[in-house]
């Protein structure tokens, strides 16, 4: 006893971020530490604060689009296709079948390449770096064909308020096909490398572990909630776009744990192939916008040759369009959990309020939770697979 | 010329700067300073398809003392500015500095009180990438340009003469 | 669904409900900001009710309203599979509410969000600081009357940076 009051040393303080490795952009940990171990932590956010609530307010609901591009910047089309999906209940407009099942596709590409992204990123601050090239090689062959579609390899700002932008372009399935096939190959070859290595299994079996009655607690959504057992999934619990004419099941974890959440997404990849390919074999013909909710531009044609046609066009881009007073919260499933954007209208043509609901805010606030007895080197093991994207976090 | 006849073959002779210049461009160490959308295009130029290793420039060291080229990639806030100027500062010379993408170089469609508009109010940057965000071709570009600033840093370095088609007409673009 | 919690709602606390309503599917009850905790407790463990998850939490400035500030609880039930919207209105520059940390701990980032753009007080909070802003920043950038392009000062990093 004596001994160990003699060795008794003060608790250390750590400053970890913004600008580190493994924080991934812009985030900030405080850290108090005994030796190796975390005793308690204190993350910082706002780094990458960019207003975006307030810059809606100022934008009509079209030139938002671009704007939520740039939330979770890993997986914009999901993004694209929540707000609009918002803004639609809003409008109460629906969407032609054609443009649901080309929004199910792209969200779920998106969904692909961000748990891709996540995996990747997250075996790599744990040493793995072959891993990484695996998953970017079969990342770019995607991006052709996100590019193909929406124009853009990133920043999409691909679904409009009604359907989406343009339709598919020739031989997007076959494409989309060969890319997801090559998507297979690497995943194989990742979880060959990594499902039964003894490195990898040391660090994140038991680390970080957070039980199903926590995890609601905090508000997890998404795979991290789903890793500790509670099957939540927005596209099964309240079934939006198609995705209740389609197949797929939600993967759960049991322990809650780093191992558990990294192959809960691995299981999501599957699922999300699955819904693509469904998807791209029954996508009906038809219209891609609706036109109904009088958001739509109308057609090239009727501009040039029509009065009326003008004039809706000159309208639209002025003023945009003009929902009815109300509020809504729409929620649709994003790669990291709920994605809820609260959307209050007092009859213009710009939001009166837009509040995103990001997933990652409700997951990073209890990083303090999941870390603390833990090595600061779990610490960093932890972080990646909840997946924290700053753009979200901070809007 | 003297020195050169009692040289004879086998050497050539040239200043030091050209030399220092000519090691630096081909071994740039970048230091990403990523906060948002760009850092993930970053992480493609990086990976194998683009791989930015055949400029040199592979070598991504975190830490501002082992680096001598930072890249800011993504929008800076006021929160962040004050690390990133101390970061910069933390890097030795010499150094340079490439502010990638529109929020970096102008605050992009940022204009709110809490984005800074573009990175040289707080940092002097050599070469500024535009989009939202860049291509990786861009980057690799961008590395280019800077790789040509470099070499141009020895005072009576030879500017390169425009690029003269076999016509005779000068290229369009090219010309000074 | 979520309709019967409304009326339960009514009948449970009455005089406290000042308003219901159903917007697109969207059920919300507007409630008086005293009774916010207790109402919110027992959301959460009434059986058949159980909103268990905090799903989020927001202001909203209404600056032409008397009572200007608005907080908008968004509550989920993961075992029911039903949602509700729970609204207090609160008045004057300096709005106070009791914070619902001790309910849902996921309440506590949202509650120091809307401290930090609107300036609303959670009576109770644990920890209620700026969150997105720093601490030097002057006013709540949310509120209506707050421009959207006002520059604040660079700020000094504080010691451990």
């Amino acid at each position: 006893m004596a001994m160990t009051d003699a060795l008794h040393t003060h608790h250390m303080h750590l400053n970890m971020g913004p600008s580190h490795p493994t924080m991934h952009g812009t985030l900030r940990v405080l850290l108090t530490l005994d030796g190796e171990r975390i005793v308690g932590a204190e993350p910082e956010i706002g780094y990458l604060h960019r207003c975006f609530e307030k810059e809606s307010e100022d934008h009509t609901y079209t030139q938002v689009i671009p704007y939520t591009d740039r939330l979770n910047y890993v997986s914009p089309l999901l993004n694209n296709v929540g707000y609009c999906m918002a803004v639609e209940k809003l409008l109460g407009i629906t969407v032609p079948p054609r443009a649901q099942y080309i929004r199910v596709i792209i969200s779920e590409l998106s969904r692909i390449m961000d748990h891709l992204v996540c995996i990747a990123t997250n075996v790599v601050d744990l040493g793995a770096l072959t891993n990484y090239w695996y998953f970017f090689n079969v990342r770019e062959l995607m991006y052709v064909w996100v590019e193909a579609l929406t124009g853009a390899r990133l920043t999409n700002t691909y679904t409009r308020i009604g359907g989406v932008a343009r339709d598919l372009p020739e031989g997007f399935a076959k494409g989309v096909r060969g890319a997801l096939l090559e998507m297979r190959k690497a995943v194989k070859d990742v979880m060959g490398l990594l499902r039964k290595n003894r490195i990898f299994l040391d660090r994140t079996r038991d680390v970080g572990v957070i039980s199903r009655e926590d995890a609601i607690a905090y508000g997890f959504t998404g795979p991290c909630l789903r890793a500790s057992g509670e099957p939540y999934d927005v596209r099964k619990a309240h079934p939006y776009l198609c995705y209740d004419e389609l197949q797929f099941d939600i993967p759960i974890g049991e322990v809650g744990d780093s191992f558990d959440r990294i192959m809960v997404r691995i299981e999501e990849i599957d699922q999300s192939e699955r819904l693509i390919h469904q998807a791209l074999d029954k996508i009906p013909d038809g219209p891609i916008i609706n036109p109904a909710g009088r958001s739509a531009l109308p057609p090239k044609h009727e501009v040039y040759n029509s009065i009326e046609g003008l004039i809706r066009h000159f309208e639209l881009i002025m003023f945009g369009v003009k929902p009815p007073v109300g509020e809504v919260y729409s929620y649709t499933e994003a790669a990291n959990g709920e994605l809820g954007f609260y959307l209050v209208s007092n009859g213009t043509g710009k939001p009166y309020r837009l509040k995103v609901r990001p997933p990652c805010f409700a997951l990073f606030q209890a990083y303090p939770h999941l870390i603390k007895g833990s090595l600061i080197a779990d610490a960093i093991a932890v972080l990646g697979n909840l997946n924290i994207v700053a753009g979200e976090l901070d809007r | 010329m003297g020195i050169q006849n009692t040289l004879q073959e086998g050497f050539f002779t040239t200043r030091l700067e050209h030399v220092l210049a000519w090691g630096r461009k081909y071994s740039l160490w970048p230091m990403p300073f990523g906060t948002a959308c760009c850092a993930i295009e970053f992480m493609g130029v990086v990976s194998s398809r683009f791989d930015i290793s055949r400029f040199g420039a592979e070598l991504v060291r975190f830490s501002p003392r082992q680096a001598d080229l930072m890249l800011v990639m993504g929008t800076i806030t006021y929160k962040m500015a004050p690390i990133l100027k101390r970061v910069w500062d933390q890097m030795c010379e010499p150094k340079w500095c490439i502010a990638m993408g529109a929020c970096a170089s102008s605050g992009g469609f940022y204009d709110n009180y809490s984005t800074l508009q573009g990175i040289d109010e707080i940092i002097p940057v050599d070469v500024y990438i535009p989009g939202c965000p860049p291509r990786p071709e861009q980057i690799i570009h961008a590395l280019v340009k800077l790789q040509e600033k470099i070499c141009g840093t020895g005072q009576s370095f030879p500017v390169a003469p425009p690029l003269v088609a076999a016509s005779g007409v000068v290229k369009k673009g090219n010309a000074a | 669904m979520s309709q019967a919690i409304l009326e339960q709602l009514r009948a449970r606390f009455g005089e406290a409900i000042i308003e219901t309503h159903n917007f697109r599917g969207d059920e919300t009850a507007i409630v008086r900001r005293e009774q916010i905790v207790p109402l919110c407790q027992w959301l959460k463990a009434t059986p058949g009710i159980e909103c268990n998850m905090l799903i989020d939490l927001c202001g909203v400035d209404y600056s032409e309203r008397a009572e200007r500030f608005e907080v908008v609880y968004h509550l989920y039930s993961t075992t029911q599979k039903h949602r509700v919207r729970v609204k207090v209105r609160l008045a004057g520059e300096a709005p106070q509410v009791d914070s619902v940390v001790a309910v849902w701990p996921a309440a506590n980032w949202f509650e120091r969000e809307a401290f930090d753009l609107f300036g609303i007080t959670f009576v109770g909070h644990p920890h209620l600081k700026r969150l997105l802003t720093f601490d030097e920043f002057e006013g709540h950038p949310l509120r209506k009357d707050y421009p959207v392009n006002r520059r604040p000062k660079i700020p000094t990093p504080d010691p451990l940076m």
